[in-house]
């Protein structure tokens, strides 16, 4: 089968210094796939160039078999690729529902003339939009909290809403950049489980994260990346054992857990 | 709402009802510059200019092509409605604020272009003889008439606005201003709404030059330059800009306070400076940003 998404030699400079250098990566309909690396290795700028926020340098990206190259961010999302941040970007001033009701926004359809004559089409597309957007908080467990702030949540609970507003969008892929960063151990268990239950719903996930107990637990597939290159892929099993992963990454520790 | 209707009955005095009548005047514009300043985070330097492509429209075609005035008020809409469009989409694809500059030099286009074709808008001296708004046998000419007809279109244009804030494009906006990186993640197109609110905000300010000119019957480059620009949109920034209702009350303000500082001769001016520095100061969110304190004072107590 095709892969829903596919690299081919991206690379990424920013002036003098080669952040991405030359990767090819496939991820297959319905996996968990995790690119891992030590901190500067370039996976946040491979996310970047997926969703075009950064666009790479030389390289192309596939969706589906469609090329992704030249599309700005809003239509790359509307297309199914959903992301979170490794530095939490929620609509601070928005309340937690509403973060999610923007979520809904590349699948639903009111424009501005259907919202100022308050047509009954955007009636009952809003309400529609509100009870899904409900739903969603009720999965993730945050129905409580729809009425609050966003940035009035505590750090933990803002992670899962990143997550369940990206996941609001129906992506049929969806890029997670360090969603447990921060978390303590509880919440990223629980965190976790979120990230499967999605997968089960029909969602292809894409993560980035540096906490290896989970990314272990839940990949399909693992990639390393070490300054922009990638150096090692395979099962999370593969990985463990993998010298050049060790080395420049996991550390000695790490073996044989 | 109530206030509305209840003033003019108590307030017959003609000259206070020719203040509200402009106060509604100025809402009509203010109300869709607050949609573009606090919803799409722009500043527009020129709408002083769409409300003078309003005016001249609606009163070039009403005296001169002889239209009665209801089709030369749309006429004018489109027009500006046009002419905000082929501004905005240049400006507003870019970020950072490229649309102030560009309604900066339309404003000034547009006062030179008024004040050089004398054959056509009178030039300097402007026109006049511009036909009244007649509803059926109703012919508007008094304020109190006047009165219930601005407010009216007030009222309507409130209610388009809160409209669009509580609906999907108006959470887009909100949005765009809270994030704009996570905002395309959502695949929200942010320069088509920005340009979508500044074409309406454009709108408005033709609506209500049609009626300043219908209502005056006389216009002149004196009335749309860039102090009138600065004007609308300082009376949004008083007001606070997070809110529509917030440009309403800094166009009540900034309405009322030069009538009441007609009292104190050449200080006027000083102390209309002071006022506005003294409310940028202490209330950086604007008067809105104060009612919201002390309403939520008052919540707690
Ligand atoms: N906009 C930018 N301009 C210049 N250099 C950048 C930019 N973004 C990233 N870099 C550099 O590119 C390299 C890769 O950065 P990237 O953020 O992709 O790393 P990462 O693998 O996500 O690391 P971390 O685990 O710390 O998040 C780093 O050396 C970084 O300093
Ligand atoms: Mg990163």
């Amino acid at each position: 089968m095709e892969p829903i998404l596919e690299a081919i030699n991206l690379s990424k400079r920013f002036g003098g210094l080669v952040a991405v250098s030359d990767v090819s990566l496939k991820v297959e309909t319905g996996e968990i796939k995790a690119i891992i690396g030590p901190n500067g290795a370039g996976k946040t700028t491979i996310f970047n160039a997926i969703t075009g926020v950064d666009p790479p340098t030389a390289g192309e990206i596939r969706f589906k078999g469609q090329k992704l190259n030249g599309l700005k961010p809003y239509e790359i999302a509307s297309q199914g690729i959903s992301r979170t941040f490794q530095n939490v970007e929620l609509f601070d001033n928005m309340s937690v529902l509403e973060n999610v009701m923007v979520g809904r926004h590349p699948r639903t359809f009111s424009g501005l003339l259907s919202a100022v004559f308050h047509l009954p089409k955007a009636i009952a597309e809003e309400k529609a939009i509100r009870d899904d957007a409900m739903e969603r908080l009720a999965f993730v467990g945050l129905s409580s909290s729809a009425q609050e702030l966003a940035s009035k949540l505590p750090f933990g609970q803002q992670r899962v809403l990143e997550l369940a507003r990206a996941w609001a969008t129906d992506p049929e892929l969806l890029l997670l950049d360090e969603p447990a960063a921060g978390l303590n151990s509880h919440e990223a268990t629980v965190l976790a489980d979120l990230i499967l239950k999605i997968r089960e719903k029909g969602t292809t996930i894409l993560l980035v994260e540096h906490d290896m107990e989970l990314v272990m637990d839940i990949s399909d597939e693992i990639i390393v990346l070490n300054y922009g290159k990638k150096i090692a892929e395979g099962k999370p099993e593969e990985i463990q054992d993998n010298q050049e992963v060790i080395k420049a990454y996991l550390g000695e520790d790490f073996k044989g857990r | 709402m109530l206030v509305l209707v209840a003033l003019p009955m108590v307030m017959r005095n003609p000259y206070y009802l020719g203040i509200m009548v402009f106060m509604g005047i100025y809402s009509l514009i203010t109300i869709g510059l607050s949609l573009l300043m606090g919803y799409a985070g722009q500043i527009s330097l020129g709408h002083a200019a769409f409300f003078a492509t309003g005016a001249y429209t609606s009163g070039i075609l009403t005296t001169k092509a002889h239209l009665s005035p209801l089709p030369a008020f749309l006429a004018a809409i489109v027009l500006t409605a046009c002419i905000a469009f082929l501004i905005g989409i240049p400006t507003l694809r870019l970020k950072g604020h490229y649309l102030a500059m560009a309604t900066l030099g339309f404003g000034q286009i547009v006062y030179v272009a008024l004040n050089a074709s004398v054959d056509f808008t009178g030039g300097p001296s402007g026109f006049g003889e511009i036909p009244r708004i007649a509803l059926g046998n109703l012919v508007v000419e008094s304020q109190l008439a006047r009165y219930c007809l601005v407010w009216a279109l007030v009222v309507i244009v409130l209610l388009f606005s809160l409209n669009l804030i509580h609906s999907r494009v108006g959470r887009a906006l909100r949005s765009i201003h809270s994030s704009e990186l996570a905002a395309n993640a959502m695949g929200v197109n942010t320069s088509k709404y920005k340009i979508q609110v500044f074409v309406l905000s454009a709108i408005y300010a033709s609506i209500a030059g049609s009626l300043y000119a219908h209502f005056v019957t006389f216009i002149s480059p004196g009335s749309f330059d860039l102090e009138f620009s600065i004007l609308l949109v300082t009376m949004v920034v008083v007001g606070g800009m997070a809110n529509v209702w917030g440009a309403l009350l800094g166009t009540v303000l900034l309405t009322l306070l030069p009538e009441f500082l007609r009292g104190f001769k050449d200080y006027d001016i000083l102390i209309y400076g002071s006022t506005l520095l003294l409310i940028m100061i202490f209330m950086p969110e604007g008067l809105f940003g104060l009612v919201k304190k002390l309403r939520s004072v008052r919540g707690r107590m």
